[in-house]
């Protein structure tokens, strides 16, 4: 059985808990087993990072000391954000063994690096476990289109963030989406920005960030649209409301989380997989494919 | 921003930028101005200076100008221009920088909504150990005044099961308040 230290992040167990719920779920069904970070902390967001520099690599770098205690040697953060930090860790610390020292001088526990991220689409869109999925997919999501969207944290600065997928037209989640039976539409917005926290900030540049992905993915004939990132999906789904009364359209675009696809297609039940939980009811997707 | 000479400017600003080339550990002097960074900036339509801008008025030392600049606030830190510069400069790292030089040279008059963003979020995180959205969201729109700021989500949120009354509190929090306490000088 394939093991990871997994890292919820704090939106996982608030915000985006349909995308806890669906990854536990096709994780098991998949036979891959997901050991939480115990004791984890919140990796600090933006928030650190626009604060201070040692701030933002000591909060991520006490959840990847903690993984050091679980029996893996991989670490995977579901968040993009998340993962973006524990990234920045790995790459300045790596690189810089005064940062480090100083680094683990503030924390109980210190950090040697010995547990590797790894980009969380990458362990459902490898071959094996892409043949995997292949294999015990029960009710394929023939003729459902899904605009794939990924996330910036997770693809950029590829030098940075991960090594094996392409920063400007990824294809890990499409590979993913096509196993399914589903087809993923060509689009041109797979990597842009939704806004981030600019949603609390300033958020009528985030609105019409949102509407312009929105409209892209509606444009390109997608049925809905998949998130790999919990910001992101809150952003497009929870928010959607406002763009819509703001630029007077219509999307009633839902935006379920990638591996809530996946569990539809191996049979799971929507409910176990956190549909209900979306904003913008999925109703009229999950028909598509016979599920509601 | 009117007449500036830039002589004197940079005369006057150099140990500034020199300061942002360290602490970014980005050598903006090999920008050339090629603009992808702005091309491809999701925030560029909403900023006074586009990023190839606030990178060549660094190069001028416009210290003031830059530290100023509504730019450094709208950047979300999404890296594409990072992952795009042809001259391997990491922009979004420079962004990050100027915001803390911005702060801790007190322009924060632009940075209001994105300065009680981060604290509000920052003290949930040190207190709980974990961010705690509805605290947040409180203590953030006690902030700025603006009281209803995302209100209309709590109800929803609450019904769905996706925001909890009350935070959860990690073991490490002792840990944690040491953190903050070392990097922030015991702020």
């Amino acid at each position: 059985m394939t093991k990871y230290a997994f890292y919820p992040g704090c939106s996982l167990e608030t915000g985006g808990i349909e995308y806890g719920m669906s990854s536990h779920a096709v994780a098991e069904a998949l036979g891959i087993e997901l050991l939480e970070v115990p004791d984890w902390n919140c990796c600090g967001a933006s928030s650190a990072h626009m604060t201070d520099h040692l701030l933002s690599l000591a909060l991520p770098a006490r959840i990847l000391a903690l993984a050091e205690t679980l029996p893996v040697d991989e670490i995977v953060a579901p968040c993009a954000a998340c993962h973006a930090r524990f990234a920045a860790v790995e790459y300045e610390l790596g690189r810089d063994e005064e940062l480090k020292q100083k680094v683990n001088s503030l924390l109980e526990r210190p950090y040697t690096g010995k547990v590797k991220l790894r980009y969380y689409l990458d362990i459902f869109s490898n071959s094996e476990t892409l043949a995997e999925i292949e294999k015990k997919v029960k009710k394929p999501l023939k003729g459902l289109k899904v605009a794939c969207y990924y996330g910036c944290l997770f693809v950029k600065p590829p030098k940075i963030v991960n090594f094996v997928d392409d920063p400007e037209d990824p294809q890990s989640m499409d590979n993913i989406i096509r196993a399914l039976g589903a087809e993923p539409v060509q689009w041109p917005y797979k990597t842009e920005c939704c806004g981030a926290s600019l949603g609390v900030t300033l958020e009528d540049h985030c609105t019409k960030l949102c509407n312009d992905i929105l409209r892209f993915a509606r444009d390109s004939g997608a049925d809905c649209i998949a998130a790999a990132c919990p910001l992101c999906q809150a952003n497009l789904d929870m928010r959607q409301v406002t763009v819509e009364k703001k630029y007077g359209v219509s999307y009633r675009m839902p935006i379920p989380f990638f591996t809530q696809l996946i569990g539809l297609a191996l049979g799971l039940d929507p409910k176990t997989l956190g549909f209900p939980k979306l904003f913008v009811d999925p109703v009229s997707m999950l028909k598509k494919v016979g599920v509601a | 921003m009117g007449e500036v000479n830039l002589s004197q400017v940079m005369d006057r600003n150099r140990s500034f930028v020199d300061r942002v080339i360290e602490e970014s550990g980005q050598d903006i002097r090999q920008c050339y101005q090629c603009a992808k960074c702005s091309g491809g900036c999701p925030g560029s339509s909403a900023m006074d200076y586009p990023p190839n801008q606030i990178i060549r008025m660094l190069m001028l030392g416009m210290k003031e100008e830059v530290l100023k600049s509504h730019t450094i606030w709208v950047c979300m830190g999404c890296n594409t221009c990072t992952t795009r510069c042809i001259r391997d400069i990491q922009v979004a790292a420079v962004m990050d920088t100027l915001r803390q030089e911005a702060v801790r040279a007190g322009y924060v008059d632009k940075a209001k909504l994105v300065l009680s963003f981060n604290e509000s979020f920052l003290w949930t995180v040190r207190t709980f150990g974990r961010l705690f959205e509805p605290g947040m969201a409180m203590i953030n729109n006690l902030k700025t005044g603006n009281f209803m700021k995302d209100m209309q989500f709590g109800l929803p949120l609450m019904l769905k099961g996706k925001a909890s009354m009350f935070p959860h509190r990690i073991k490490g929090r002792r840990e944690m308040k040491k953190i903050f306490e070392k990097v922030q000088g015991g702020k």
